[in-house]
């Protein structure tokens, strides 16, 4: 069929700027055909230009959530919206914490499957697919939605390059939450932002990732002075961040962040398939590990086969000596 | 207080997966354990149980062939019972059928102030059944907690977000996901072991539920191999390999 009506999960960062994720949705929905709108998180306030300039015509904005949890407000107003007559074919949603609550609550709303984790989307004559990788990225899957629209598909973040200038109208409107009843139930008390130093993890052009080859939690200073050297961002595996030895925030990964920088630099990394679909599409990876059978050497353009307490310290020393 | 928790059971992680090729569906048909992830939930909802000092843990699962082996483990580290859905119809299920199917199974399993699930699995990692289960049980939810602690009818969750975490507070009956790491989930003892090959297990199927027709909208259509990165340099370190890692830096004028 032909998607003649998208509608992509928009968000804005703490800052009140567009959402990256929300941008490169934008811009594949623009290439699918059909009128894009972004269905807002929240107020659209200065983020609404950027929507626009990547494609949206039109920008629902549900205002402030005064407290209450994402995953049910937002698919409570989407479903407001459909109800009035306004029922999209296809909504992508970013593969991160609002999204997958927002698709989740949504989907049983209008009692509609969803695919997700993908990578890319099709749209070809009848038939709507994704694509998506499995197994650590060894295979891609290909799934067809085969029921009524509208579909539902969530996509990994990266999975498409944002681009300005598509000149869309952004006509804003408003979509307010309608009420929640027993749903609603959540409130939202506190916001803590964990603060970071450098560049964002999943913007950085160098990402220095730790894991539990590093032995002890102290020794990941030595992946934070390596990045540091390299104006990079540090990162972590699942196995050190469940151990405590760094926030949640460092985490790359499946259920982590997803980096795909000039280098990434894997240090005491076995490479589980958690770990590997998070960043095996760096441009360039270099591992450090003492097991020459780890997954990570197999994704690797430089592997060293040694001690990351010998390797790192040396490397760190060069690197002072050169700057 | 009576949590319920829903567990998933899958092939060991440790084997290398491998698909159906009739169905392109994840093989699931040998032997299935303890999905690592729900571990955690069902660690969380004994602890929970026990600062209560009264109330049960009871399990949900949909396995397929009346699969029990990753039940018995969840009993194993105390567990009181488990209702389990089983029924040839479902192979194959998508995450909004599993939501729908958990939800009866939790209908069968008694009173209850909280549902407890991991965020997503380690096979499917759809991450959606348990918003999913909220909504069709028509309760509020808190994905992604790192922290939980009840207090008389609320539960107080430290939920993670992209840039940190948020305190939030929901009245049960609730759904709560739990991240990996909330908790460090016990072994189960000898003794826990053998108790739980005695412990209530219900079998049901779909239509047992109430639920007499399943269908899914989506199917498979291909299957390819991923292009493979080209293979790389590895070397054994001899003590001057750092100097490769800062040539290969300096050629990609990072440094």
């Amino acid at each position: 069929m032909a998607l003649s009506n998208i509608w992509v999960f928009a968000e804005t960062d703490e800052a009140g700027e567009a959402s990256n994720a929300t941008l490169e949705l934008l811009t594949k929905a623009n290439t699918l055909g059909g009128t894009v709108t972004a269905f807002v998180n929240g107020a659209a306030g200065g983020a609404a230009a950027a929507f626009a300039d990547h494609g949206a015509a039109k920008i629902y904005e549900t205002g402030e959530l005064s407290g209450a949890l994402p995953g049910v407000a937002v698919s409570s107003a989407m479903k407001s919206v459909i109800d009035g007559g306004d029922s999209p074919d296809l909504v992508m949603f970013p593969q991160n914490y609002e999204g997958r609550d927002v698709m989740s609550r949504l989907s049983v709303k209008l009692d509609r499957t969803v695919l997700t984790n993908s990578v890319d989307i099709s749209a070809e004559g009848d038939s709507v697919s994704v694509t998506t990788p499995i197994f650590g990225g060894a295979k891609m899957v290909t799934a067809a939605f085969t029921g009524e629209a509208p579909y539902l598909a969530a996509f990994r973040p990266k999975s498409f390059e944002p681009a300005g200038g598509a000149g869309g109208a952004g006509e804003v409107v408003s979509a307010p939450v309608p009420d929640l009843g027993a749903t609603g139930g959540a409130t939202v008390n506190a916001v803590h932002v964990e603060e970071t130093s450098g560049p964002k993890l999943d913007e950085a052009a160098v990402v220095v990732g730790g894991g539990r080859g590093l032995g002890e939690a102290d020794k990941f200073e030595m992946v934070e002075s390596l990045a540091k050297l390299l104006k990079g961002a540090p990162g972590a595996s699942r196995a050190i961040v469940d151990a405590g030895w760094v926030p949640y925030s460092y985490q790359v990964g499946q259920t982590g962040k997803v980096v795909k920088p000039t280098v990434y630099i894997a240090a005491g990394i076995s490479g589980a398939t958690q770990h590997m679909v998070g960043m095996k599409g760096s441009k360039n990876i270099i591992a450090i590990n003492k097991d020459k059978e780890a997954p990570i050497f197999g994704v690797a353009d430089l592997g060293i086969v040694g001690d990351v307490h010998k390797v790192m310290p040396q490397l760190i020393a060069a690197l002072e000596a050169r700057s | 207080m009576n949590v319920i928790v829903c567990v998933k059971q899958i092939p060991d992680p440790a084997l290398p997966g491998e698909l159906d090729p009739s169905t392109n569906t994840l093989k699931r048909d040998g032997k299935l354990i303890l999905d690592e992830s729900d571990s955690y939930g069902v660690e969380m909802a004994l602890q929970l149980v026990n600062t209560a000092g009264e109330g049960a843990v009871t399990l949900v699962s949909m396995a397929p062939n009346d699969e029990v082996s990753g039940l018995r483990t969840a009993l194993a580290m105390g567990a009181e019972k488990a209702v389990l859905v089983s029924d040839p119809a479902l192979a194959g299920a998508d995450a909004l059928t599993t939501a729908k199917i958990l939800a009866g199974a939790v209908g069968k399993a008694g009173d209850y102030d909280l549902i407890i699930a991991g965020t997503e699995s380690s096979d499917g990692y759809t991450g959606t059944v348990p918003e999913q289960i909220a909504e069709v049980l028509g309760l509020p939810s808190v994905t992604f907690a790192k922290t939980i602690v009840v207090d008389g009818a609320t539960v107080k969750v430290e939920r993670q977000t992209e840039s940190g975490y948020t305190e939030v507070t929901c009245p049960t009956p609730a759904v709560v996901s739990v991240t990996a790491g909330v908790v460090e989930p016990r072994y189960p003892s000898f003794k826990g072991i053998m108790a739980a090959k005695s412990k209530p297990v219900e079998t049901a199927t779909a239509a047992d539920l109430g639920i007499e027709s399943v269908s899914w909208a989506q199917s498979i259509t291909g299957v390819e191999d991923a292009p493979a990165r080209e293979a790389g340099e590895i070397i054994e370190d001899d003590g001057e390999t750092f100097n490769k890692i800062v040539e290969f830096l300096d050629n990609l004028k990072v440094i």
